[in-house]
């Protein structure tokens, strides 16, 4: 493990988010630490998403810390607010692609906007962006005349142009199948492989994650209920951590058992 | 009922101030805009060309009920060779400014609101903020910029074209002299005319991309009404909150300049 990986890029301390009555965030604590991947694990409703949009500066928490490179994000100066967004990519869940610009302009748009660089420089970036991602033969095409696997791909290489530190990334397997699933996975590691960037992933897709992350976080109640290693995630005899994990494993077992014909009960 | 009276009062204050702090930051923008004047013609481009057509046509069909109409008027009095006054005055001083100004609404305001409503939506506005982007530069600044030179534009075009109109109606179809028309259309109009006409257009513009930007632009603050019925919602109300903008606005700038 080289020595930067021991690093914390982020950290999160007593993270607290609220809509109205509803409390979704009831102080969250989590470590990054630099060059490693990190996946956030919770059901649906959570609070995943809110968690990951307020370490992207989307969603401003009500209570708690978040630094990023030992700097504190809620100081809230424009300058700081500008570093971080600077170092820092966003993938969404959507994608966000805009659709009125081709795949090339996408990817240069933020070159365009947050840099000094000549149009032919950031063509050239653009370019090489794309083709790393194997999207070269499609810079002219829209978002819409890509397939969706293509436009998760975009979608990464507009995340990654600017060389960011940081990669969040907001269930990017959602709506996929397995095979589908299976390759963002891939695409993710062997992005962050070669760029080198810290990746916080939210996901629900448990196999894919132990496979992919070097730590694993889940999200429960507000709370990170568990934080570890894959391996520690799998050996973790707790039960809200076993329910999770094992959810897919109950699911086959019940779903073989269906196509046995045995009668089913539902443990609730 | 007191309080149902407040409520609703605090609410279009707050409205009025939220709208104010929304233009006055998008005009702010112009000053970290990175390649601001490729997205003003661009916007320009959205806001003037696509609306041509509609702008012809009206100001055309204008120009020729207004010939027809002052013709038969003047004529009780014999006053016919006032008709190229009539229709010059009544298109430079009001009807040209307002009714350009309801048609780009019409056309490019609605296109706005949904076009920014959909960005919200679609999460595109979020991902301009997480890039580092300022979203109301990137969008909000151009078309506000782009207003100030296109609205006075089409308004300049509706006017020509609708002195055209009053000519045909008046001249071709009427048997008024031409020389008679355009001479009086000469007399009538003068430079505090014109200003008058360019300083609406450019206030209905400003005002009205600025309202169509900010219910586009805010279209996931709709109560009761988000996804598609959001951005439908924003759109009829930034269409019919702009079209009594430059009704209202054009009483006050009329009262002040007449």
């Amino acid at each position: 493990m080289p020595d930067d990986l021991q690093t914390p890029l982020l950290q999160v301390q007593g993270v607290h988010k609220r809509f109205g009555e509803n409390v979704v965030l009831a102080g969250v604590d989590l470590e990054v630490v630099r060059g490693s991947v990190v996946t956030v694990l919770g059901r649906s409703g959570t609070g995943k998403s809110v968690f990951l949009k307020c370490l992207a500066g989307i969603e401003r928490p009500d209570a708690g810390s978040i630094r990023f490179d030992g700097h504190p994000l809620d100081a809230d100066t424009p300058q700081a607010r500008a570093e971080f967004r600077r170092r820092c990519g966003f993938l969404f869940q959507s994608n966000a692609l805009f659709d009125s610009l081709t795949a090339l302009e996408n990817v240069g748009l933020p070159l365009e906007q947050t840099t000094n660089l000549s149009d032919s420089e950031i063509r050239k970036r653009s370019l090489e962006a794309l083709r790393l991602i194997e999207l070269d033969q499609h810079a002219e095409r829209y978002p819409s005349q890509l397939s969706g696997g293509m436009q998760k791909r975009l979608a990464l290489a507009r995340a990654i142009v600017t060389q960011p530190e940081l990669v969040l990334f907001d269930e990017p397997t959602a709506g996929l199948d397995p095979l589908r699933r299976n390759a963002v996975f891939m695409m993710i590691s062997k992005y962050q492989r070669q760029f080198g960037f810290t990746a916080v992933i939210v996901t629900h897709d448990v196999t894919e994650a132990l496979v992919a992350s070097d730590r694993v976080a889940l999200l429960d109640q507000g709370v990170m209920h568990f934080q570890g290693t894959p391996a520690e995630f799998i050996a973790s005899k707790d039960h809200v951590v076993t329910s999770f994990r094992d959810s897919a494993a109950a699911l086959g077992t019940t779903l073989a058992a269906l196509r046995s014909g045995a009668d089913i009960h539902s443990e609730d | 009922m007191l309080h149902a009276i407040g409520s609703h009062t605090l609410s279009i204050v707050h409205g009025l101030g939220d709208f104010t702090v929304f233009t006055a930051r998008s005009f702010q923008a112009v000053l970290g805009s990175r390649r601001l004047m490729r997205r003003v013609i661009r916007a320009a481009f959205e806001q003037g060309v696509r609306c041509l057509p509609v702008i012809v046509i009206v100001g055309m069909f204008t120009g020729l009920v207004l010939g027809l109409q002052g013709y038969y008027v003047l004529s009780r009095f014999g006053s016919e060779s006032l008709l190229g006054a009539l229709v010059s005055l009544s298109l430079v001083r009001e009807l040209g400014p307002v009714l350009a100004a309801l048609m780009l609404v019409g056309q490019a305001g609605s296109a706005l609101a949904a076009e920014l409503g959909i960005q919200r939506n679609s999460e595109q506005i979020a991902a301009l903020d997480t890039m580092g982007v300022n979203s109301l530069g990137y969008l909000v600044t151009p078309r506000l910029l782009a207003s100030l030179l296109i609205y006075p534009m089409q308004t300049a075009l509706f006017v020509t074209v609708g002195l055209w109109g009053g000519s045909l109606s008046g001249s071709l179809l009427l048997g008024l002299q031409p020389g008679v028309y355009w001479s009086a259309v000469e007399r009538a109009v003068g430079s505090a005319d014109v200003r008058e006409c360019f300083i609406k257009a450019a206030t209905f513009g400003l005002l009205t991309v600025a309202l169509c930007c900010y219910h586009g632009f805010n279209s996931h603050r709709n109560r009761g009404a988000s996804g598609a019925r959001g951005v439908s919602a924003s759109t009829t109300r930034a269409v019919v909150q702009s079209s009594i903008l430059v009704l209202t606005a054009d009483y006050v700038i009329t009262s002040f300049l007449v």
